[in-house]
């Protein structure tokens, strides 16, 4: 074969193979949400974060192979008014300043059949990092899928809200988070 | 000293024990809730500020309990009258005041609510019993509100001051038992006894 041979060999293997496999890989942010439920006082306040990023490569023929990065940036938060969105910026809760990213790596993801899986990772928050499993349910629309799952967090594991507010009887240990997390198909394949 | 004002026998000259508790349950309720409230609004956020805000609260839903218990008793036992000889623009000045008052105990309430609402925080009745959000989270609505909230208790706050003013005067200047009526753990007088 000269080069042009090998070029449209090349080409048309690439457009096959981009055709057969469908990888969802760009995040859509606007319609993306990250959001979360705290009980004060045993009241739910919700709460959620309006910047992240996601690194994302899910093929639903090969689930196994599905790696997801979720980049949040602490400073986005609104945890339901001003007062608390400037006093979980601080050291006792995140201390955004030191650490303004939270991040989460998967580490699995596992088919539970149907639409729904189980994906595992390493969830790092304020400097310290643990293992986390998710449950996430996927639909799929065409060129576009949603990702969508709820876990609980406890706060305390990550340090957050220490001090006067490590009591459990004003702001509960138990953080209810849910996430939806819509990506579409991106033209660049990530191999 | 001079007799008690001479009642006549059809009309009670005392309240009942029951409107007498309620009135004095619900005037301590309401002074601790103002005061507690003036005192809370201002402390930076800690967690007793979350826990005198949900104190707060819970007090207010349980005054309105109360006042409503109050208002279903007023309206169903007649009190007894003003003193005869007052003149008519006190009589109307207290039917007024007594009116605005039961207003406000309905009204500061449900604007603590609704506020609360408006501000996204939901009440929860003593941590156990939430109740239903009237409004959705709206951050103007939620300042307005408590504005709306702050004025009507100032409202309140003059009120009373005036109320137990009045009270003060029929006692001491008119020496009368406007006040003496409402007093808990008093022997009220039959009609025509002596003091």
């Amino acid at each position: 074969m000269n080069w042009r041979h090998k070029l449209a060999f090349g080409l048309l293997a690439a457009a096959l193979s981009s055709a057969q496999a469908i990888e969802f890989n760009q995040l859509q942010l606007n319609k993306s949400a990250l959001s979360f439920v705290s009980k004060q006082m045993n009241v739910p306040v919700e709460g959620q974060f309006k910047s992240f990023r996601s690194k994302l490569a899910f093929d639903p023929a090969k689930p196994a192979a599905a790696k997801a990065e979720l980049e949040i940036d602490l400073a986005s938060i609104d945890a339901g008014s001003k007062d608390a969105n400037d006093e979980v910026a601080s050291k006792a809760w995140f201390d955004t300043k030191a650490f303004p990213v939270a991040k989460f790596v998967s580490t699995s993801f596992k088919s539970l059949g149907g639409n729904r899986y189980e994906v595992a990772g390493r969830m790092t928050i304020k400097g310290r990092t643990l293992d986390l499993t998710t449950p996430v349910t996927l639909r799929q629309e065409g060129n576009s899928a949603t990702f969508e799952g709820g876990l609980v967090l406890k706060r305390a594991d990550y340090g957050i809200g220490e001090g006067m507010w490590a009591d459990f009887g004003t702001v509960a240990n138990e953080v209810q988070v849910k996430f939806r997390l819509v990506a579409t198909a991106g033209a660049a394949t990530a191999k | 000293m001079s007799p008690l004002p001479s009642a006549t026998p059809t009309v009670s000259t005392s309240y009942s024990g029951i409107a007498i508790a309620l009135h004095w349950l619900i005037a301590i309720a309401i002074f601790g809730s103002f005061a507690l409230g003036i005192y809370m609004v201002d402390l930076p956020l800690s967690p007793q500020k979350l826990k005198l805000y949900s104190w707060h609260k819970w007090a207010g839903v349980t005054i309105f309990l109360f006042v409503i218990v109050r208002l279903g008793w007023r309206l169903s036992h007649r009190p007894p009258e003003l003193p005869a000889g007052m003149p008519a623009w006190q009589n109307r000045t207290a039917v007024a005041t007594h009116v605005l008052l039961y207003v406000l105990m309905i009204a500061i309430p449900l604007s603590g609510w609704l506020m609360s609402s408006a501000k996204g925080f939901q009440t929860v009745w003593f941590g156990l019993l939430p109740l239903p959000d009237l409004l959705a989270k709206n951050e103007d609505l939620g300042k307005l509100l408590a504005g709306v909230h702050e004025l009507l208790n100032w409202t309140m706050a003059a009120l009373v001051a005036a109320h137990v003013s009045a009270a003060l005067k029929h006692h001491l200047m008119d020496r009368d038992d406007v006040l003496t009526r409402m007093l808990p753990f008093l022997r009220h007088p039959a009609p025509g006894d002596m003091q």
